[in-house]
């Protein structure tokens, strides 16, 4: 007559696979609104959920239904106090005052549907159009890395693969199939055979059992105890990995001529690309080098905050690079990246080589190299506004490189929030394509 | 289970925790009062303890404990989360499913007290009410609702593998925004089964040979078969035509769907149908449930099972729940169904125990009557909503509420007050406010009403307008997209106008893409 059932241990998140209906769904609208949010947030909350707004348009669910407004509508409300018959009541203000108006059951007023994202939802999401360019290394064909694992037995292998359970147990069974003689057997033989002999007499029994144990000596000399073909081993197979590592190069002009403000925007790029690197990556390492007239492998907190006085030779820092890489991280083990952070000064005669450097050296290396320049604020220095006017030196030097397939990518920065499109359109996918197509 | 295994002399529970033996003694004494004091005859009860999370799970699936896959239930749960967890909202205390056995939700968050409200509300009051009320008891199939829901669920599944998610979603974007006409209104008739057949024909075989007369054959007759009907009518004869459950006839009839897809709509079909008896009883349903708690409770507490504590906790959560705010209220959102229902209940008790003079000429019937829960009874199992407001809503009640009829004719500049909680006004008020519960007056009238098979295969559809109100036209456009989607061809919608005739609207729309090609 009566059950009661404890549902609470009951699996969660049934409804997991409608949200997900729903996400991909409304996903422009949400992905509209995840931005938005993203460049009103600070840096550090960019991987955090939170709760959004999309218009109600693209997930509505139209029914029939009578209009709003219009026509004659009976409605009996309680409460009357004054009210006699034939009492004319003004019309109340459209859309405000809940009275007058007989209120659709599912019709919520509001023109924006508002719902909270979790913490993965809201990082996929964000970074969702954005994709690595030339993830070439992250093919299996030209993977050098491989892992092992088990698979199965085989009959060659190096001995210490060798696996003694499946091999006593095919030795048995093949000694057991071809009647090896026992040692037991022998053994017992052997005693019988001394005894006789010690006791003497009985010379046919004695050379009948002589015979027999030649017989059984014999027989298990012919018969080997293990036999190659008993012998197993352990089988490994060897499964390509894919190279889940990545190398970010922060390069930092850190001369006079750059600002705090520059640094910030240099840090908050730097910031974006490392969280994007460790959703696509398993690890991450970092490297800071900073240079004025040479260049030098710092830590992070030296990186941004050590002052430092001195020219400016970009080049330094590119060699300083590259003997990082010979060092620690072959490219054919790990993606490196790196983005460049300057005011775009350069020693003039500098230029060349910044460039020879590039395009033989670390280029090739790298899977993508961005160059940002930042500038000043322009609300603070309303001079900088005209900066972008100038060409700076490194500038011009970097444009010329620019090509198809070439991963390079420069923008110029001058505002926080600038940064976030930067970013974007550092890393759109279409670049991706373009690269591919080259 | 008999009142001997009752310890009547100690309350069943003190404090706020509950555990099993303290539900299951609740439940114990709570089913004697339910059927000794109350007669009520329910399904067999299973109770599930359920968390929050759970509960917001079970509103977006609109109750349902299983369901197919599909967004609209992934966006009203994503709604009602932020709605709870800003703490706008609430969660109700109990979801109650019209099955057999009937399944009620209870949380686990609940104090006791609230755990045997849920039980003397859910599991008894809207239980007795599935069991027995007419509407109910003919259009839904309690014993095979879960069943068919797991067929459905497995089905939408097996399709969206198949066909896959996109072309899914479509069909059932497309049905879910006809769901609200695509219920039968009327019970059809049954086909006739063997045995009946061949009762029929005996007897008309029967017939014939008494009624036997060979001059019938030398009559002469007119030449050809012609029965006088036109085209247009024979046409719609055989579609069986007019058709108000657009979904029925898209699935029997549109030209172009697969059979997966019917299937689809008949599953959203055959949903929206056991939802139908649920919208038009709304008062009812409440006013029952609430009712029998009340009453159940109450005997609990004067028969010492209940402690005092516990008893006011209960009030505290009945009141909430019994609340009507004025019109002039901000909290004022249309009159409360518990209010209301609860109200009803309560004044019908009365008028069989202590009627008025102005009772016995209102309810002859039942006034004084005495056995009030008989009467009661009678009313769940025998009325909807827009019925039972119309045969017991007393005068007494109208006063009690202050009622009052206000008409908005968008064409005059200031609302009127037709009639208010007085002699004069009591009948009309009864009727309006019935009338305000009827469903077919509270949705709109569309039918299908012709198809231009040997031409362009345009759907034809009608709305009678009632009082000059039209459709909203965005929705309408959306939805009439969806059905011309599922049709195939062109569709349009005519809007008349019920009283005059007069035309007052067209909308007409071509297929955008056509799900069944």
């Amino acid at each position: 007559m009566f059950t009661i059932i404890d549902r609470r241990l009951n699996p969660k998140g049934k409804s997991l696979a409608n949200r997900q209906r729903f996400l991909r769904r409304a996903k422009e609208q949400v992905m509209r609104a995840v931005r938005d949010q993203a460049s009103k947030r600070r840096i550090s909350d960019i991987d955090a959920g939170g709760e959004i707004g999309i218009p109600t348009g693209g997930v509505s669910e139209p029914t029939l239904h009578r209009s709003m407004t219009g026509g004659i509508r009976d409605v009996v409300a309680p409460g009357n106090k004054e009210f006699i018959e034939g009492d004319l009541i003004p019309r109340p203000p459209q859309g405000g005052g809940g009275r007058g108006s007989e209120g659709s059951p599912d019709g919520d007023g509001t023109d924006e549907f508002r719902f909270a994202l979790t913490r993965e939802e809201f990082i996929d999401l964000f970074l969702e159009d954005l994709e690595l360019p030339d993830l070439a290394k992250r093919k299996l064909a030209t993977t050098e890395s491989v892992s092992w694992s088990r698979a199965g037995y085989s009959v060659a292998g190096s001995p210490t693969n060798l696996n003694l359970v499946r091999t006593m147990r095919n030795s048995l069974a093949r000694r057991i199939a071809l009647n090896r003689p026992k040692a037991d057997a022998i053994l017992a033989l052997r005693e019988e055979i001394d005894r006789l002999e010690r006791k003497g007499g009985e010379a046919e029994r004695l050379a009948e059992l002589r015979a027999e144990l030649e017989r059984l000596l014999r027989k298990s000399q012919r018969i080997p105890y293990i036999d190659p073909i008993d012998v197993r081993y352990n089988r490994f197979e060897a499964t390509p990995k894919p190279v889940a590592q990545a190398v970010m190069f922060c390069l930092m002009d850190v001369s006079g001529s750059m600002t705090e403000h520059m640094k910030d925007l240099a840090k908050r790029f730097y910031m974006l690309l490392y969280l994007f690197l460790t959703r696509r990556y398993k690890h991450v390492d970092l490297v800071f080098i900073r240079h004025t007239h040479r260049a030098q492998e710092v830590d992070e907190d030296t990186f941004f905050y050590s002052p430092e006085t001195g020219g400016t030779v970009v080049s330094t820092a590119l060699e300083e690079m590259r003997r990082v890489i010979q060092e620690r991280y072959p490219p054919d083990e790990w993606n490196i990246y790196a983005a460049q952070a300057s005011d775009g000064d350069n020693t003039s005669s500098d230029n060349a080589r910044t460039a020879s450097l590039l395009t033989q050296e670390i280029l090739p290396a790298c899977q993508y190299y961005a160059y940002i320049e930042v500038g000043g604020d322009p609300e603070l220095s309303p001079a900088a506004l005209h900066m972008g006017a100038r060409e700076t030196d490194l500038w011009r030097t970097y444009r010329q490189l620019l090509g198809d397939g070439v991963p390079l990518a420069m923008k110029q920065v001058r505002h926080r929030r600038e940064i976030y499109p930067v970013f974007r359109e550092l890393f759109a996918k279409d670049q991706q394509t373009q690269g591919a197509s080259a | 289970m008999t009142v001997a295994t009752i310890d009547t002399s100690r309350p069943l529970w003190e404090g706020a925790d509950w555990d099993y033996d303290k539900v299951r003694r609740a439940y114990d004494a709570i089913e004697v009062v339910a059927t000794r004091d109350l007669g009520l005859d329910t399904y067999a009860n299973q109770i599930e303890v359920i968390t929050a999370e759970q509960m917001l799970d079970a509103y977006s699936s609109i109750g349902m404990p299983l369901l197919y896959k599909h967004w609209s239930f992934g966006k009203h749960f994503a709604r009602d989360e932020v709605l709870y967890r800003r703490g706008l909202r609430g969660l109700a205390y109990e979801i109650v499913i019209n099955s057999n056995p009937c399944i009620s939700y209870i949380m686990e968050e609940n104090t006791m007290t609230m755990q045997a409200l849920v039980m003397a509300h859910a599991a008894f009051g809207h239980n007795h009410f599935f069991k027995n009320n007419y509407l109910f008891r003919q259009w839904t199939d309690a014993d095979g609702i879960l069943d068919y829901l797991d067929f459905a669920k497995g089905y939408v599944a097996q399709c969206e593998e198949r066909h896959g998610l996109a072309a899914v979603e479509r069909v059932l974007d497309a049905a879910h925004a006809l769901m609200s006409h695509g219920v039968h209104r009327y019970p059809r008739r049954r086909p006739l089964d063997l045995r009946m057949e061949e009762k029929r024909e005996k007897e008309r075989r029967e017939h014939q040979e008494r009624m036997f007369n060979d001059l019938w054959r030398t009559v002469p007759t007119k030449g050809g078969a012609h029965n006088g009907l036109s085209d247009r009518d024979r046409r719609r004869a055989v579609l069986g035509l007019p058709e108000e459950n657009i979904l029925y006839f898209l699935e029997k009839r549109a030209p172009r769907l697969h059979a997966w897809q019917r299937e689809l709509l008949r599953i959203v079909r055959h949903l929206a149908q056991y939802f139908y008896p649920q919208r038009q009883t709304k008062v009812m349903n409440e006013g029952c449930a609430t009712y029998c708690h009340y009453r159940i409770m109450e005997r609990l507490h004067s028969d010492g099972l209940m402690t005092d504590g516990a008893w006011l906790e209960f009030l505290h959560s009945h009141t909430n729940v019994v609340f009507q705010p004025e019109f002039d209220d901000p909290r004022y959102g249309g009159l409360n169904p518990y209010a209301l229902g609860y109200a009803m209940m309560q004044d019908i008790a009365r008028i069989c125990e202590r009627p008025t003079q102005e009772d016995r000429a209102w309810f002859p019937d039942i006034a004084g009557k005495g056995d009030s829960m008989a009467v009661i009874r009678d009313a769940w199992a025998n009325f909807r909503d827009e019925s039972f407001i119309l045969q017991y809503l007393s005068p007494n009640l109208i006063r009690r509420f202050k009622l009052f009829h206000v008409r908005d004719d968008a064409r005059e500049p200031a609302l009127t007050v037709q009639r208010i909680h007085d002699e004069r006004g009591y009948r009309e008020i009864r009727q309006t406010l019935a009338r305000q519960y009827d469903i077919a007056w509270a949705e709109s009238d569309i039918q299908i009403t012709d198809v231009d098979l040997t031409g362009d295969r345009k759907l034809v559809l009608e709305h009678r307008a009632m009082n000059q109100i039209v459709l909203d036209e965005d929705d309408t456009r959306s939805v009439l997209q969806h059905l011309a989607d599922l049709w195939g061809y062109e569709v349009s919608l005519e809007e008349v106008d019920a009283a005059t005739g007069a035309r007052l609207k067209k909308h007409t729309v071509g297929p955008r893409m056509i799900l069944g090609a």
